[in-house]
């Protein structure tokens, strides 16, 4: 059965009909065409689906479209402000955080959702965070640098 | 995925009229995490899904029992002094709430070994029960601390504990038009200490190759006033090893005892045998993280 929900994805306004069955991983990529949002294991648990929902991260090949009715998305789209990249994506790039790149979106989003409630995080802290992103590169060290030196950046423009 | 109807209630009696009136073809969801999952994977297919995210007064965090509640005459369902959590509550909630940090350090260590910190946004304590996964974390440090569920229906309330509401592999004590709305989880009493370890040889994220919780209560000459051993990933359900129990309670805790205690445990367990071991290396992997779960525990006394 199909349904209407009205979302906030990006700062836009969206509403459309989507089947009971739609996840909101297939809803972004392919109802609103935001393709930086991957898929990988689809079983929740690779971590390159993650968007925020309401400010929270969550895994979107487990969330049912539907499900998120109301709610305020941020997809990698969206965290880049007036054209200029956001500093977890420029430490990201500076610090050598991906290789392939498949896994980089969810990466960006599981650091800004732990830089936004943790802004100064031990080493061990960004480690136990990031647990949950799979990189199939293996570059998880540089992946580490980029957050440490991301927290730097945000710190340093906070003052 | 097979399509289905959806829909949202804002509260229990519209919930309970959902399941009433669609009986075995609805599913209940609360973070999704398990059902959705279920559902892709075709082993769950209902022509229903109700969802709870709009059925407001399941996701505070109270104390319970005594106080003013008590006084103005309404039912205790808790043990006094026991936290209250609403079945909706994330289990990222639970791992960072302060009144249990506070009260129950056992449920903020064991929520935070759950999964991934993307999962723990997602999932709830209620659902997590329900969906009866023998491998889940939170069940065996929720069964050594005694707590209890409250099952809600068009019927009323019953009350449960924890421990009886595993029936089987993914099967619960739930009955149709039932919903689980809230854990009431006791303190741990004044001078134990308790611990859960999780055994993940494989990867951070994994469901454990064997897991325990133990809650220990020693006396001031160093006898076992009381002892609780629950294991998770050992079989259907998650064990409580009450004759293993049974040989440390009243005894000296010495480390012969705690060693023929953690032994007895073998008896207890009947794991499955899956890509995390076979059932004779998980028995003995039981005994070894009984004994240091007990020896970790003593260790927190305080």
């Amino acid at each position: 059965m199909d349904y209407q929900i009205s979302l906030k994805v990006n700062s836009t306004d969206y509403q459309q009909q989507v089947p009971a069955r739609r996840l909101l991983v297939d809803f972004l990529r392919y109802d609103l065409g935001l393709t930086g949002t991957k898929e990988g294991c689809s079983v929740g648990v690779c971590g390159a689906c993650a968007v925020l929902l309401d400010g929270e991260m969550v895994a979107s090949c487990i969330t049912l479209a539907v499900a998120a009715d109301g709610a305020e998305i941020t997809t990698i789209e969206g965290i880049a402000e007036g054209g200029r990249l956001h500093p977890v994506q420029q430490a990201f790039i500076d610090h050598g955080g991906f290789q392939c790149g498949i896994c980089t979106p969810g990466q960006v989003i599981a650091a800004k959702a732990l830089l936004d409630v943790n802004p100064t995080p031990t080493e061990d802290e960004i480690r136990q965070w990031m647990m949950g992103n799979l990189c199939r590169c293996t570059g998880y060290y540089g992946i580490l640098e980029s957050v440490i030196n991301a927290a730097r950046t945000l710190q340093e423009q906070a003052r | 995925m097979i399509d289905f109807e959806y829909h949202s209630p804002v509260s229990l009696e519209e919930t309970f009229d959902l399941l009433d009136r669609h009986g075995e073809d609805a599913r209940v969801m609360a973070g999704g995490t398990a059902l959705v999952l279920q559902m892709k994977h075709r082993f769950s297919r209902p022509g229903h899904v109700i969802s709870l995210r709009r059925v407001t007064g399941l996701d505070s965090i109270t104390l319970d029992g005594g106080g003013i509640g008590a006084a103005a005459g309404y039912e205790q369902n808790g043990a006094p002094g026991s936290v209250r959590v609403g079945a909706l509550c994330t289990q990222r909630r639970i791992e960072t709430d302060p009144i249990i940090a506070e009260t129950l350090p056992l449920v903020a260590e064991t929520f935070s070994r759950v999964a991934t910190p993307r999962i723990r946004n997602m999932g709830t304590i209620g659902g997590g029960l329900v969906h009866g996964d023998p491998n889940q974390d939170p069940p065996p440090a929720l069964i050594a601390l005694g707590a209890s569920v409250t099952m809600s229906s068009s019927k009323g309330e019953r009350v449960l504990p924890v421990e009886e509401l595993f029936i089987d592999y993914y099967e619960t004590d739930v009955q149709p038009g039932e919903v689980l709305t809230s854990v009431s989880i006791p303190p741990a009493p004044p001078g134990s200490g308790s611990c859960y370890i999780k055994f993940l040889p494989r990867t951070a994220d994994d469901y454990a190759t064997v897991s325990v919780a133990a809650l220990v209560e020693p006396s001031e000459d160093n006898m076992c006033r009381s002892i609780r051993i629950v294991l998770g990933s050992v079989g259907v359900t998650p064990v409580r090893a009450v004759d293993a129990e049974s040989m440390l309670q009243g005894q000296e805790l010495t480390d012969s005892n705690i060693r023929a205690c953690a032994g007895a445990v073998r008896e207890a367990v009947d794991p499955l045998e899956d890509f995390r071991g076979s059932p004779e290396y998980k028995t003995d992997m039981a005994e070894v993280f009984t004994r240091r779960a007990i020896e970790r525990a003593l260790a927190n006394v305080g």
